[in-house]
């Protein structure tokens, strides 16, 4: 593998690292951006264009940024707590490994890992526009309507902290 | 000659890049295409702030900076001394660190920005299968400065400022991108280059003519004189103009409400950072307006087209900078609940409507003269036609009435 698969492997894991043990939540943030635009950068190396820039766009311009937003809202993005020990590390040690092994045990049982070609098909971002509205258009729109269930979930949830008039919250 | 003059700086390069030995050729080449970014649109910054401060002069009944130099032309140079040789503050509160990351955060994607963008016939630095793409993956990156600049510097005015500008990117990021659909759609296409040779060409007044008769050309193949590019160029324009926190969308900065927003707290050359990545987010965008819908480097008319593209191309960036200019010395500042109804309520609906008619233009029929006719005014219909429902709708729902200042009654 290319040295320049190295460097970003190490920049994904320590901004990964660094994200969780940072002591202030905004540097966690930023240290998650990191980690993402470094998650980019390897898609980029392995010839996946389409995927890059859109884990740029998505991730880097809406996720991160609604990250920081959230903490400047909610709490100002000032703690110094320092992070927590003990228990709640074992645990989640024992989650994250869980996680891992099911996720690799899936990647792995698939036909499409054994299968690995001798030259990566250089997939042209017309090609992925026609399969994804021709044979995957049904996923597509099954996880279009599962997020706008999100969405509206999440504006009921935030609706109900604002009661409609000041005699139904007393009541 | 006129071909030679239009190939001038790619047969320059070429020219250069052969000079060298073969194992430095492909990174010389890098490097010509990044020097010439860099050089000719810093350039471009250096004149266009005099010419802002000029002409927004002028809108104001006042000669503006006329001592520097030649009409004073020189007054870039002035500024930019000033602003190198100031001294470098940095509040004690802040976060050094993220302090001194934020005006870096928004330079170099910026920059990174103008290697999809063709400036001319073959003058374009990388031609990305996905250049819309990389051009909005870089364009949303660049908002995480704004706000790593107001919150590390730990000053109510800053933090204020980076939550406007938040907010603000977000909710116009959505109208920028929908507006640029149409044109992907008809070009078939994400990368900036095919889409302008998706431009070019002429449509021909007596193309059926019996032979003989020469065909006089009539209108350029631009995408702005179509319905949905028409439509699709003013919200491109209009989400830009938010997009680059421009007046009248300039809250982020808003100098009569807190001073100058999230980069209150930087001074020397820090400041300059901001100031220039403002300025050439405003080109590069501009810059993409036209490839997308202004026909890139091609010429309005078929006489004209002995004109080198790249002077098209500069031509159409000026003329929108100016357009800029005057808006910014025209229009006053919005206030933020009007901001926030304007795009998720006007903006957004008319961008997706937008699509669907381009839709509608793909697949409607044109093969006689009434059909193209029709089709034409099925489009321009429904846009307009949403665009006087949305209209209305925002402005009756309101109860409007007289304003009372608890202070001044």
């Amino acid at each position: 593998m290319p040295v320049t698969f190295y460097i970003w492997a190490f920049v994904v894991v320590a901004g990964a690292v660094a994200a969780m043990s940072l002591r202030n939540l905004v540097h966690c943030a930023l240290a998650l951006a990191l980690t993402l635009i470094g998650l980019a950068a390897v898609y980029l190396q392995l010839g996946a264009q389409f995927l890059g820039w859109v884990q740029i766009l998505v991730y880097v311009g809406a996720v991160a940024i609604l990250i920081v937003f959230t903490i400047l809202l909610t709490r100002g993005g000032d703690s110094q707590d320092p992070p927590r020990r003990g228990a709640g590390a074992f645990a989640g040690v024992m989650i994250a490994g869980l996680v891992f092994g099911a996720i690799a045990g899936g990647i792995t049982g698939t036909r499409a890992i054994t299968e690995i070609a001798a030259q990566p098909p250089a997939a042209k971002v017309r090609d992925i526009g026609v399969e994804l509205m021709g044979k995957y258009v049904l996923p597509l729109e099954v996880i279009g309507l599962l997020l706008t269930a999100a969405l509206i979930g999440a504006i009921l949830i935030a609706l109900q902290e604002k009661p409609r008039s000041k005699e139904k919250a007393d009541s | 000659m006129s071909d030679s003059l239009d190939q001038l700086f790619v047969h320059l390069k070429h020219w250069l890049v052969d000079l060298t030995p073969e194992p430095w050729q492909p990174w010389l080449s890098i490097l010509l295409s990044i020097a010439a970014i860099i050089g000719v649109f810093a350039g471009l910054f250096a004149i266009v702030t005099v010419l802002e401060r000029k002409g927004l002069g002028r809108i104001q009944n006042r000669p503006g900076p006329n001592r520097v130099g030649p009409a004073g032309f020189l007054q870039f140079a002035a500024d930019g001394i000033k602003a190198l040789t100031k001294e470098d503050i940095v509040p004690a509160a802040a976060d050094k660190f993220v302090h001194f990351l934020a005006p870096f955060v928004l330079v170099v994607p910026v920059f990174l920005a103008y290697s999809v963008l063709p400036v001319g016939r073959n003058m374009v630095a990388i031609d990305l299968d996905a250049g819309v793409l990389f051009f909005f993956a870089v364009g949303a990156a660049t908002e995480l400065s704004p706000f790593l600049a107001g919150w590390s510097s730990r000053n109510k005015y800053s933090l204020l400022g980076a939550m406007r500008a938040i907010a603000q990117m977000i909710s116009y990021e959505l109208p920028l991108v929908l507006a640029a659909i149409p044109v992907i759609m008809l070009a078939g296409s994400l990368s900036l280059v095919a889409i302008v040779d998706h431009q070019g060409g002429f449509w021909w007044w007596n193309a059926t003519a019996p032979d003989g008769a020469a065909p006089w050309y009539w209108l350029p193949k631009w995408n702005l004189l179509k319905p949905w590019g028409l439509a699709g160029f003013i919200l491109f324009l209009i989400a830009a103009t938010a997009e680059s926190n421009r007046s009248p969308f300039d809250l982020p900065e808003g100098e009569s409400e807190i001073i100058a927003g999230y980069f209150v707290e930087y001074s020397g050359f820090k400041f300059a950072l901001f100031f220039l990545g403002e300025y050439l987010g405003m080109f590069a965008i501009s810059g993409l307006a036209i490839t997308l819908f202004l026909g890139g480097y091609h010429a309005p008319f078929a006489f004209l087209t002995w004109v080198p593209s790249w002077c098209w191309f500069f031509a159409k960036l000026l003329g929108l900078v100016a357009l800029f200019i005057w808006v910014r010395g025209t229009l006053p500042r919005l206030r933020m609940d009007q901001l926030m109804n304007f795009a998720w309520k006007f903006l957004l609906p008319l961008t997706l409507i937008n699509i669907v008619v381009a839709g509608l233009w793909k697949y409607l029929p044109r093969a006689t003269v009434w059909q193209i006719g029709l089709r034409w005014l099925a489009c321009a219909a429904l846009l307009f036609g949403a665009y006087w429902l949305l209209g209305r709708t925002m402005t009756r729902r309101r109860n409007w009435a007289k304003r009372t200042y608890q202070m001044a009654s």
